[in-house]
């Protein structure tokens, strides 16, 4: 049992704070919000997944990508090509030149199912490709990149650039992807219709649980021989390297692995909003993920997982109450958190509030945010801040 | 041994008789044209501690760095045993039984001085392996060997980052001990260190050597005078003269390049 306490939940105190966000999650926020309001969180929570993948591959690996936007759109996309099959049923488009088939396909004269959408009818393969599409793509990149030894800024940068390659790419094969509008009017799961009140609560927690799957697992490998391997990478990649360890594959697994939980709430997020779009897929959300991770901590599994929270609530609720100012109060609180917090949220209650209340201990290794990296996200964030009022409005 | 440098430089089938652990023959390295390793030959015996000496620039480290396989060589063959190591990759070279040490003190400063040498323990070295590894008795006695031999065992739960440097040198010795490499090289061990340390690490190095062959690059000629079997003095990528410490010491060309400063 200890075993498992010290392995799987990271002493009393990781215990205490899974549990603490556990009642948040799935007591207080149902209780305190309507199924509108409890929807849009279900929805972050699906963010929260990319944040957590960011804290293994940025915190600790220390490789900053970009473009986790991409994963989180590939796995919703395989979720959304499923439930679009099933909406796409030969009775309800029997006014389609061809039955049968998506309706955006039908649109641009396909008049076939391309072969890459066949797997799509069945949803064990669905769920197969959601974890295996992302994870295929990012060893590819991965592998492309790390063997070379491309890392730091220079990876960022790729990574954006593959993101947005990824989004025209989705935008101009409209006959295949459903183009700028996405993949939209999804209805059903097996025939359960996931619009329903009931549906959205079912969901929710099915998110709620995934997330928190996602957590324990993450923290199993921090807590493994790999994880220290992580920190020691970070901090000193030659002397791991004349340590006889192959540097490249240790970072492209954490890569893959980051990409996979990212893909496990895409999908989650198209089961819940009932729909996928190019917008989930390139620079501006990839960016937006990157915030969520650094407001949160990135050395912080369950930090990441605030921080997209905070950030989220504080768009909500700026973009409501000033229309024309919000946009100035996020890059205001991203760039403050960078400036004064470099360890988000998580490094505040190591600095702050665990000394107070539980007296000084060694808590989340921590690791100040190099000014290269500051610079890179900063200068996107302005560009993203910029993008995002069109973003938004398509939500 | 026992025989002469030059005896043994020339004979060369007496050279290929002889069981070396490293043979390095007609290796060199160019950057942009400026031949940083020229046409160098090298052969280090069983069980030998080997000094290389020589001015700024001479190449020193860059022939680690050819040996370890940070740099690649232009041409020419480094042969460790058997195996020839200018084609295999770092941490190939490290599994065949090379450890390196580094100029600057380079250990995993967030990480204790327990987990430094656990992180280094040559298992669990794949992707999976590491997911597997457990930190078993035998890891937590071998770390505790190495940490007595080293002298940091009342450090063991230390922060790596607040060892003194001294300290931290002897970690990271420490760290390629844990993996029992044939094949030790150490740049500069004892720059930066205090009299008492040097001397303590003087002794150390003797301790370790005892079962493999060490490289040294060093400054300190008295340090250089207390470890070294032979020694050998670069200069401007090339063997400028290979012996025993006196007859280094003595030679006129040494002297006007290297020890007359």
């Amino acid at each position: 049992m200890n075993a498992v306490m010290g392995k799987w939940l990271g002493g009393r105190e990781g215990f205490l704070g899974l549990i603490i966000l556990a009642v948040l999650i799935m007591v207080i926020m149902p209780l305190a919000f309507d199924i509108f309001r409890l929807n849009l969180i279900g929805k972050y929570l699906t963010y929260a997944f990319v944040a957590v993948g960011l804290v293994m591959c940025w915190g600790y690996g220390g490789i900053l990508s970009l473009g986790q936007g991409m994963f989180f759109g590939l796995g919703g996309y395989c979720m959304a090509m499923f439930l679009k099959l099933e909406a796409s049923d030969p009775i309800s488009t029997k006014i389609q030149s061809t039955p049968g088939i998506p309706d955006f396909m039908d649109w641009n004269q396909i008049t076939e199912l391309p072969w890459f959408w066949v797997p799509f009818h069945s949803l064990t393969l669905t769920i197969i490709a959601v974890i295996l599409v992302p994870g295929v793509f990012a060893y590819i990149i991965g592998a492309a990149m790390f063997k070379r030894r491309v890392s730091g800024v220079y990876f960022s940068i790729i990574t954006q650039a593959v993101a947005s390659i990824l989004t025209i790419l989705i935008v101009g094969q409209q006959g295949y992807t459903g183009g700028i509008n996405g993949m939209t009017d999804l209805r059903t799961l097996l025939g359960w219709d996931i619009r329903s009140d009931s549906a959205k609560y079912i969901l929710y927690y099915a998110n709620a649980v995934l997330l928190f799957g996602c957590i324990l697992f993450a923290r199993a490998i921090i807590a493994s021989k790999l994880g220290k391997l992580m920190l020691a990478m970070r901090d000193r990649e030659d002397r791991v390297r004349f340590s006889g360890y192959d540097v490249s594959s240790f970072q492209i697994f954490i890569f893959c692995i980051s990409a996979m939980i990212s893909a496990i709430g895409g999908a989650m997020f198209t089961l819940q909003v009932g729909f996928m779009s190019p917008s989930f897929v390139g620079i501006v959300p990839s960016i937006e993920m990157v915030i969520f991770a650094a407001v949160g901590g990135r050395m912080s599994l369950i930090g990441a997982v605030y921080g997209t929270l905070l950030v989220n609530f504080g768009k909500s609720y700026f973009s409501e109450s000033f229309p024309t100012l919000w946009l100035v109060f996020m890059g205001a609180l991203f760039i403050g958190v960078v400036m004064g917090f470099p360890n988000g949220l998580a490094g505040i209650y190591v600095s702050y509030i665990k000394p107070r209340f539980f007296g000084d201990k060694r808590g989340v290794p921590t690791m100040p945010v190099t000014s290269e990296e500051a610079v890179a996200v900063e200068t996107k964030s302005i560009n993203s801040t910029e993008s995002l009022g069109h973003h938004n409005a398509s939500v | 041994m026992q025989l002469g440098g030059e005896s043994y430089m020339s004979s060369t089938e007496a050279t290929k008789k002889r069981d070396f652990v490293l043979t390095i023959e007609g290796l060199t390295v160019s950057f942009d044209g400026f031949k940083a390793v020229d046409d160098l030959n090298l052969y280090i015996d069983k069980n030998e501690i080997r000094v290389v000496i020589g001015p700024n620039g001479a190449g020193k480290t860059t022939v680690l760095d050819l040996i370890c396989g940070k740099t690649k060589a232009t041409s020419g063959s480094i042969k460790f045993k058997e195996k020839e190591l200018t084609k295999l990759s770092e941490y190939q070279i490290v599994r065949e039984g090379v450890g390196r040490k580094f100029q600057n003190p380079s250990i995993y400063e967030n990480l204790t001085v327990f987990e430094n040498l656990e992180v280094s323990y040559p298992k669990g070295r794949s992707v999976f392996g590491a997911l597997a590894f457990k930190r078993s008795a035998e890891v937590i006695s071998r770390v505790k060997d190495i940490a007595k031999e080293i002298m940091l065992v009342d450090f063991l739960n230390t922060e790596a980052g607040l060892l003194s440097h001294g300290q931290k040198q002897w970690l990271e010795i420490g760290m390629l001990l844990i993996q029992d490499p044939e094949l030790l090289m150490l740049d500069e061990p004892v720059a930066g260190m205090s009299a008492r340390e040097r001397e303590l690490t003087g002794d150390l190095l003797k301790r370790i050597c005892a079962n493999r062959s060490v490289i040294v690059i060093e400054h300190d000629m008295e340090f250089v005078k207390a470890i070294a079997h032979r020694v050998t003095v670069l200069h401007q990528g090339k063997i400028l003269k290979e012996g025993s410490m006196e007859a280094v010491q003595k030679d006129p060309k040494v002297i006007e390049v290297y020890l007359g400063h």
